[in-house]
């Protein structure tokens, strides 16, 4: 093998899917923040000048982590793990407040947000750990030991209030069904989830009633083996409690807000005067994000173009909200084609996990794919009213400079781990 | 399976999103334009309406400046409101619950405060305007009427209503649409096309320059002006003889079918409708039910014809054979045409034929013609078919597919009708037998019956009598220079005119009425009716009717008078009629006894008599009604 092929075996269609996101990214977040005309793309006062800064700076990083010897990031995940949560410490300390969370540090004009390079720290760490020949992930206690891997961070962030990152952190669950945690455990936790929504729904005693019902009718028809009573008990009783649980949860725990996102994403309210009034205050963003995407119907409006951008109608659209823009100026076309460039490449970065000769690779592989489907789901989900409010950004798209940054981190690691897979003998 | 999960749940998601996408942009989305975007703000500008002259280039519609005084409430600051009020003439209460009303509409959105402040306001509000922040003055352009007649031709506009915008888009909320007479059948014409302006706005509202440039935004195109037929001298002289009666006048031109005079009466000063005190006028002329000055009597109202629809039954006659002009009959104060009682006849008794029976307006002559035409044929229905048909070539029966905002059918019985309301009796000519003499089903329009006159005038031809000159020198509607030809024979008219002629010469019905130096050709009217009151039948005093034409030869006006009540034809509608023609002709008017007759009698007694509760006595049991020191009303 040659010198100049062994350096540059890195998987070409992650970077061309990375630059095709990064780029059309920066195309809409210059549609969503510019007013009047442009003067110049480098006026570093606007989102827009100061995200191709970013981009820029991106480069380097990814020059950085492809040049460093892949055996380093499996060696020092440790140390940046642990570097990862002084920082989120840090915050307690040092830590500025913005709308309410305390998630930034302030650098002079620059805010960087640990939390987002968290998620690459907490993923190295997580690889590391199951990937050590001594941890049999079998065991009870070596799961609790990779669960409080990613609690320990994901408490922290909640700390500061800021739930939408901490929710990223469930997403590991997916690396814990690849690495042998039974299936049943998602199906239960899906079951569950669904029996508190629709508990929400339509109050809990109805759905009680329908799911006892159900059990009751499974053990006496279809119940394979004897005398199981305490099994199907738990089941009753794990019901009660999701049920009455989760509409006790809704009305007494959340917040305001966060309870205004549920009961609009389950249009919970019927009360008309109210709805009215919801129109105005918090459906205010969902409803002007939906008119805004429909508005563009097959083709879009066109780059900068768009009425509802340029009008600034949607609120955070040129962060949280971005896919708004691509659905208002580029129509159905564009926005199927982002979706589907996200899809492309999580699956690349799955079956690419899967080749990976060692585990850390793998394991590492499968949380950049969680983590990204869990931004690109939650956040496209989001805004086109699919799931409640949840503020976290869209990877490689959304404005800001340590999103950005984490990402490319994230994933260009991956690259470097990859392409040594496919430089090694 | 588990080392395909996230990719299985990943396409899933993908899917799932596609579809959504589906969904709103391309499943839900109608074809929406730029005007149901609220990014996009519409700015009208508003065309000048169309002036409307009269035949003679006299100026009768015009525009005017108003004044509506706006707010945008959170804009307001404190402020003097005693000034304030003083200066919009309004209370303080009055300003604190507009405030409160308009900013519960919406803050943000600027709306009337007052509407239509009057010049003088105006002038020492503009000055002051500046001391009061949050409100500022709109203009608007209201109709100005250069007179005071012609309510009824010229119509009125007013503001487009919910269902106005339903049906047409081109109104928006505020916008003024014609809402009667020429104002509404030339509506299109006259408004023009607004100009609107796209102007992109941003979620604050303010403006962040032109939609795409532009390219979408249109100039207002100005409403054309229009000439009208009227005459504006006869129209104002034709309301000055009808006041204090009830009825309609309609003069046309019979050589061209232009309407030279369209009276309606009562009838109001056309200004009242304009302006601040509109909606206060017009429900009170809305709820005078009795009068119903907003009632065209003369396009409007349907009443029996009476003997002017003598002259042609006899056209009828002569087209189907059945008599000729020589032949003759003898009256004998009645015409027993084997009913319980013989048909009365006022003439005098003695040897009738068409010349005499015509100008003696007598009604055995009449019936015998029209049993002799339903007689003609076995079947009366056919023969009634037939006749029917004759009748309708002259206009009359349908609506005249004018261009005047109202009308109304009128009525001509036909076979199948009598057929239809004699299931079980076999009817004959005796059972229709009134209709020889117009007082029986059929219903004529006072337009209707003008233009009837105007085809005897024209020996058998019409054109639809219209009200439009010209559109600024583009010609008009062809459907109002097409001939329409009755169904009569050009030469059976001759004797029909002559017997009109004789209306006016001795022993004649109007003989008293002849204009000097001018032939004129007439027929009087007295038609019997009948009203509910209460539920109970009540006959009142006959209508007066008067048809005719003049010249004789080459006739240059055609007229039918209705007077509501009028007791006998020559009584009032013919009186009105003779001065109304020599007013058109001459300029000017001769028999100044006469014209003093008509202003100082009234009917109005005549007509409050069924509605007082008391008993009251008809035709010449009542005493006329006598205006004692007339003067001729003076309105600017």
């Amino acid at each position: 093998m040659t010198r100049e092929n062994k350096g540059f075996k890195f998987d070409w269609i992650i970077i061309l899917l990375f630059l095709l996101l990064v780029g059309f990214g920066w195309v809409n977040i210059t549609a969503a923040s510019a007013s009047g005309d442009i003067n110049s793309y480098l006026d570093f006062s606007k989102p827009y000048g100061k995200q191709l800064l970013f981009i820029l700076c991106s480069f380097f990083i990814i020059v950085i982590v492809l040049s460093l010897e892949s055996k380093f990031y499996e060696r020092f995940s440790s140390i940046i793990y642990l570097i990862s949560i002084i920082a989120l410490l840090g915050l307690f300390l040092f830590g500025k407040n913005v709308n309410g969370a305390t998630s930034w540090y302030g650098l002079g004009s620059l805010t960087i947000q640990p939390s987002e390079f968290a998620k690459v720290g907490t993923a190295l760490a997580l690889a590391k750990f199951l990937s050590d020949l001594q941890t049999n992930f079998s065991t009870l206690k070596d799961q609790i030991r990779a669960i409080a891997i990613i609690s320990l961070p994901a408490i922290l962030i909640i700390m500061q209030n800021d739930t939408g990152s901490t929710l990223v952190y469930t997403t590991f669950i997916f690396i814990f069904i690849r690495e042998g945690l039974p299936l049943n455990y998602i199906l239960i936790a899906i079951g569950a989830l669904l029996l508190s929504v629709l508990s929400l729904k339509f109050s809990a005693m109805p759905i009680t009633i329908i799911t006892i019902c159900i059990v009751i009718l499974h053990y006496f028809f279809i119940r394979k083996k004897k005398y199981q009573q305490l099994k199907y008990l738990t089941i009753v009783a794990f019901t009660f409690i999701l049920t009455f649980g989760a509409t006790f949860f809704y009305n007494s725990v959340l917040k305001t807000h966060q309870q205004n996102r549920i009961s609009l994403w389950l249009r919970l309210e019927k009360n008309p005067d109210k709805l009215q009034k919801m129109k105005r205050t918090f459906a205010y963003n969902l409803i002007e994000s939906e008119k805004a995407i429909s508005s563009g119907q097959i083709t879009g409006k066109g780059f900068r173009k768009g009425t509802r951008t340029t009008g600034k109608f949607v609120p955070e659209q040129h962060t949280d909200y971005i896919f708004t823009t691509v659905g208002e100026e580029w129509g159905f076309l564009g926005s199927a084609l982002v979706v589907i460039i996200y899809v492309c490449l999580i699956v690349r970065i799955v079956i690419l996990a899967e080749l990976q000769k060692t585990q850390f690779a793998r394991i590492y592989g499968y949380s950049v794919a969680a983590i990204l489907f869990f931004h690109f789901t939650i956040n496209i989900g989001m805004v086109m009213g699919l799931i409640p409010t949840i503020g976290i950004p869209l990877p490689f798209f959304s404005y800001g400079g340590s999103g950005l940054w984490a990402f490319t981190l994230l994933l260009f690691i991956f690259v470097k781990l990859d392409s040594n897979r496919i430089n090694e003998w | 399976m588990k080392k395909l999960f996230l990719v299985f749940i990943t396409i899933c998601i993908g899917v799932i999103f596609i579809s959504r996408l589906f969904y709103l942009q391309v499943y839900t989305t109608k074809k929406s334009t730029i005007f149901d975007d609220n990014a996009i703000r519409k700015e009208f500008t508003y065309p000048k309406r169309g002036f409307v002259f009269d035949r003679n280039n006299k100026l009768l519609v015009a525009n005017q400046p108003s004044y509506d005084v706006m707010i945008v409430p959170n804009e307001v600051k404190p402020l003097d409101t005693t000034l304030f009020c003083k200066l919009l003439n309004i209370t303080k209460q009055k300003f604190i619950s507009t405030y409160k009303k308009t900013y519960r509409y919406s803050p943000k959105i600027p709306q009337v405060f007052v509407s239509q402040i009057s010049k003088e306001n105006y002038g020492v509000l503009a000055e002051k305007m500046r001391k009061f922040k949050g409100f500022y003055i709109r203009k608007r352009s209201l109709r100005e009427y250069q007179t005071y007649i012609g309510a009824n031709v010229l119509g009125n506009i007013g503001e487009v209503n919910y269902g106005d915008i339903k049906k047409k888009p081109y109104y928006r909320k505020g916008d003024l649409i014609g809402r009667a007479g020429i104002e509404k059948s030339y509506e299109e014409v006259l408004r023009g096309k607004k100009g609107v302006k796209y102007i992109q706005k941003d979620i604050f509202n303010r403006n962040i320059g032109s939609f795409k440039n532009g390219i979408y935004d249109t100039l207002a195109i100005p409403g054309k002006d229009i000439k009208i037929t009227i005459d504006h001298d006869l129209q104002a002289y034709g309301e000055l003889l009808m006041m204090h009666k009830r009825g309609g006048i309609i003069a046309i031109e019979p050589e061209t079918g232009e309407i030279l005079a369209m009276v309606s009466s009562p009838t109001y000063n056309p200004n009242d409708l304009v302006g601040r005190k509109r909606n206060a006028n017009y429900l009170k002329l809305h709820k005078d039910t009795l009068a119903n000055p907003l009632y065209d009597r003369s396009l409007q109202a349907q009443y029996v014809p009476g003997s002017p629809f003598k002259t042609i039954v006899a056209l009828v006659g002569l087209q189907e054979e059945v008599i000729n002009p020589k032949s003759t009959i003898r009256c004998v104060g009645a015409y027993n045409y084997g009913g319980k009682k013989p048909l009365g006849c006022h003439c005098g008794q003695g040897k009738r034929n068409l010349i005499n029976g015509i100008s003696r307006s007598c009604n055995s002559y009449f019936a015998h013609v029209y049993k002799q035409t339903i007689d003609k044929y076995e079947n009366p229905s056919e023969s009634t078919n037939r006749w029917a048909n004759h009748i309708k070539s002259f206009g009359l029966g349908n609506y005249l597919n004018n261009d005047l905002s109202v009308g109304n059918k009128g009525f001509v019985p036909n076979g199948d009708y009598y057929d239809r309301r004699y299931k079980d009796f076999r009817w004959r000519s005796s059972t229709t037998i009134s209709n020889a003499i117009g007082q029986g089903e059929v219903l004529t329009t006072p337009i209707q019956l003008a233009n009837m006159t105007a085809v005897i005038a024209n020996r058998g031809y019409y054109y639809t009598p219209h009200i439009i000159k010209s559109i600024e020198n583009k010609t008009i509607n062809q459907r109002f220079t097409t001939k329409h030809h009755s169904s009569i024979d050009k030469q059976h008219f001759e004797p029909v005119i002559e017997g009109m002629y004789q209306v006016f010469n001795n022993g004649g019905t109007a003989q008293t009425l002849r204009i000097p130096g001018i032939a004129i050709c007439g027929k009087t009217g007295t038609a019997e009716n009948k009203v509910k009151i209460n539920g109970k039948s009540t006959q009142l005093t006959d209508h007066s009717i008067f048809t005719a034409f003049a010249p004789k030869d080459n006739p240059k006006i055609a007229i039918a008078v209705f007077i509501e009540n009028g007791y006998w034809g020559s009584r009032f509608a013919g009186r009105i009629a003779s001065l109304m023609i020599e007013k058109y002709l001459k300029g000017y008017t001769t028999r100044k006894d006469l014209e003093n007759w008509i202003f100082t009698h009234s009917l109005e007694n005549e007509y409050k008599k069924p509605y007082s509760g008391k008993p009251f006595k008809i035709n010449g049991g009542a005493a006329l009604q006598v205006i004692e020191n007339y003067t001729k009303p003076t309105v600017n």
